[in-house]
């Protein structure tokens, strides 16, 4: 990035604070009106929008294939194994449950930390959670072989065999944690558009559009008393998600650390897990959102700002993380048991280890050394690049601890190895296929930046006291 | 219910959420209460002009603290019927109320019932859905009031209001437009 971009003529800077502006100057509430309900509204889709749907759209059809063949099969097909009996569907499951976890810190606790900057990364944040949702709620279902025979001891509901849940296991606090997030994520959503589906009723043009819009939207007219409950339901179901979220990653960690697995059974898990989630969950964000503002010119409002805090948020988790590598590794030495010594010393030099080197290096040794510095944080390029690496590196996280961890236990006798197969790969590979699709759909059909956040945070918004105090005085 | 036949009230447009508030204000002032504001975002103030007061209806808020009760109620209820008395498992003699493991399911239901009641107990205290309002009939209602326009309605079922007064009283607050809203 040249020198001019960050001096004090560039207008993207604030004069006043020398920040990067949230958005961009000169926007008015017409022209952010316009501007995005332009790119849902126009007839004429753009072409490189079908060809990123087509891509995604075949990749996600891997995903069919492999899931029908596993249903005819069974698990089988997987690479998992005695000793490995947990292999990609739970890394996978952790890892997308983790990427979803972001969108909920952006919408929610920033929410209620009153960051405004969130506001335009908002919507497809949280689009970005239930998607991610979605491909990790897959898993959990999948790998229980055949789905439909499971249903009697993960749900509690009067059955004919008179057979009740054991809700003493964590795969049972899984079912409640994930379909309370899953839920509660999909109504947070929702509440948050209907302002925005009133704006995209009014300014459809086809009678289609006008009806489905219409219908989502419930009749939303802006009117002051319902703004005044719908502020206050925002405000609840942040703080209900809040301590959610946390939750959600905190129970995922309990599968493994309720386990007397070396490596697995620490108190660190919780903690660790869920700033691995925002972590990888930031990542994701920017993967999403810096070719989303490129394609569809909304530097104006997902600004370089954006990317910087994203960038901030992900140094902080990043750095927690690194504290949980370094606790793991204390814990094994100061337990004084020779399992769990023996569990670190393989997952750094055993057969293994070289997942353990892509994790540190992607994990730690690039981002947490680059990421300090303003520059490279404002350079879009550099992001995109870290925000891939970090995805990479927490996926291997998750296979470091379950792999070496179940390939090595107690007993040498029952040492083994793991090795994935191209089903393990094509379930994997495609449910990302089925996540661009869905977020594909999304930009397409929906509002992707909140408009009625947005105008709140325009200067056009404030309420003039000295005028209202002149003329409302009497 | 009959069809509703005749004005529903006299709609005023305004520029500006600062020109909102002021002519809520003075509405409010001059007697009426059977009206709304209407703005593309939250404006707090006119709410508060017109003496609508959100944190001291509560609404949201109790039906909301309800579901998150019963719903950890519920479930920790169904846990220990389900680990007691319905499916009792022995295993290694330990004991069948281990109510420590039962505290996530209720967590989570607590706060699933709460966020479901917040959001629904929002929709139905503020009667949506709604597809139908008298206001979608004028015609600057729906090119402005969820895009850039600020609109303040005085309705005619408030007993000080009448076809000329309220008109000149709206007309005095610098409005882009006042218009006729029917049923």
């Amino acid at each position: 990035m040249a020198t001019k971009d960050i001096s004090p003529q560039n207008p993207m800077i604030d004069p006043e604070t020398g920040e990067q502006r949230v958005i961009a100057p000169g926007h008015t509430f017409r022209s952010i009106t316009e501007k995005l309900t332009r790119i849902v509204l126009t007839p004429h889709t753009p072409l490189g929008w079908f060809f990123g749907f087509t891509l995604a759209g075949s990749i996600a059809m891997m995903l069919l294939v492999a899931v029908t063949w596993l249903f005819l099969k069974g698990t089988g097909i997987w690479g998992i194994t005695m000793p490995v009996a947990w292999g990609f569907a739970i890394i996978n499951f952790v890892w997308w449950i983790g990427i979803g976890h972001a969108g909920t810190l952006i919408s929610a606790i920033l929410l209620l930390f009153k960051q405004k900057w969130r506001n335009s990364i908002n919507r497809f944040a949280e689009a970005m959670t239930l998607f991610a949702v979605v491909c990790a709620a897959m898993f959990p279902v999948i790998h229980t072989g055949r789905p439909w025979l499971a249903i009697y001891w993960l749900f509690p509901y009067p059955n004919t065999m008179n057979y009740w849940p054991q809700f003493r296991s964590p795969l049972m606090w899984d079912v409640f944690a994930v379909s309370t997030y899953a839920t509660i994520s999909v109504v947070f959503w929702y509440i948050g558009m209907i302002p925005d589906l009133g704006t995209m009723r009014d300014r459809a043009k086809s009678k289609f559009g006008r009806f489905i819009y219409g219908q989502m939207a419930l009749g939303w007219r802006g009117s002051a008393r319902h703004w005044m409950r719908y502020e206050t339901a925002s405000l609840l179901l942040a703080g209900l998600a809040t301590p959610l979220v946390l939750s959600v990653h905190t129970v995922i960690s309990f599968d493994f650390a309720v386990a007397i697995m070396p490596g697995w059974h620490t108190t660190i898990f919780p903690p660790y897990f869920v700033a691995g989630a925002i972590y990888s969950g930031f990542a994701m964000v920017l993967t999403l959102a810096i070719p989303i503002r490129k394609f569809y010119h909304l530097e104006d409002l997902i600004t370089l700002r954006h990317l910087d805090n994203c960038g901030k948020v992900m140094l902080a988790t990043g750095f927690i993380v690194a504290y949980g590598y370094m606790t793991d590794i204390a814990y094994a030495w100061y337990s004084a048991d020779k399992w769990e010594f023996f569990m670190a010393w393989n997952r750094i030099f055993g057969p293994m280890g070289w997942s353990y080197w892509i994790l540190i290096f992607s994990n730690i040794a690039f981002p947490l050394t680059t990421l300090w510095s303003r520059r490279l944080r404002q350079n879009v390029v550099y992001l995109f690049i870290v925000s891939l690496i970090v995805n990479t590196g927490m996926w291997f996280e998750r296979f470091v601890i379950v792999v070496t961890s179940l390939t090595r236990d107690y007993l040498p006798s029952s040492w083994g190895t793991y090795r994935a197969t191209r089903w393990d790969y094509m379930t994997f590979v495609g449910t990302m296929g089925l996540f661009t699709a869905l977020f594909f759909l999304f930009i397409r059909l929906l509002p992707m930046i909140p408009m009625s956040e947005i105008r709140q945070i325009l200067p056009g918004a404030k309420i003039n006291e000295a005028e209202l105090q002149h003329k409302g005085g009497d | 219910m009959p069809v509703r036949e005749g004005i529903y009230g006299l709609l005023a447009e305004f520029d500006t959420p600062t020109e909102l508030v002021v002519a809520a204000k003075a509405s409010y002032n001059a007697g009426y209460r059977r009206m709304d504001c209407y703005t593309p975002y939250p404006v707090e103030e006119a709410a508060e002009a017109m003496g609508f007061d959100e944190p001291k209806e509560k609404g949201v808020s109790r039906v909301c603290l309800l579901g998150g009760i019963l719903g950890g109620l519920a479930m920790f209820t169904l846990e220990s019927w389900i680990s007691i008395w319905a499916y009792p498992l022995n295993i290694a003699g330990r004991g069948k109320f281990s109510w420590v493991a039962f505290i996530i399911p209720a967590y989570e239901w607590t706060i699933l019932w709460a966020g479901l009641c917040a959001g629904f107990g929002m929709l139905a205290l503020n009667r949506l859905p709604a597809p139908y309002h008298p206001l979608f009939n004028a015609p600057n209602f729906r090119n402005g009031a969820t895009s850039d326009k600020f609109f303040l309605c005085l309705e005619a079922d408030d007993p000080r209001f009448s076809m000329t007064d309220t008109r000149s009283l709206l007309e005095s607050l610098h409005p882009v437009s006042v218009i006729e809203v029917e049923h």
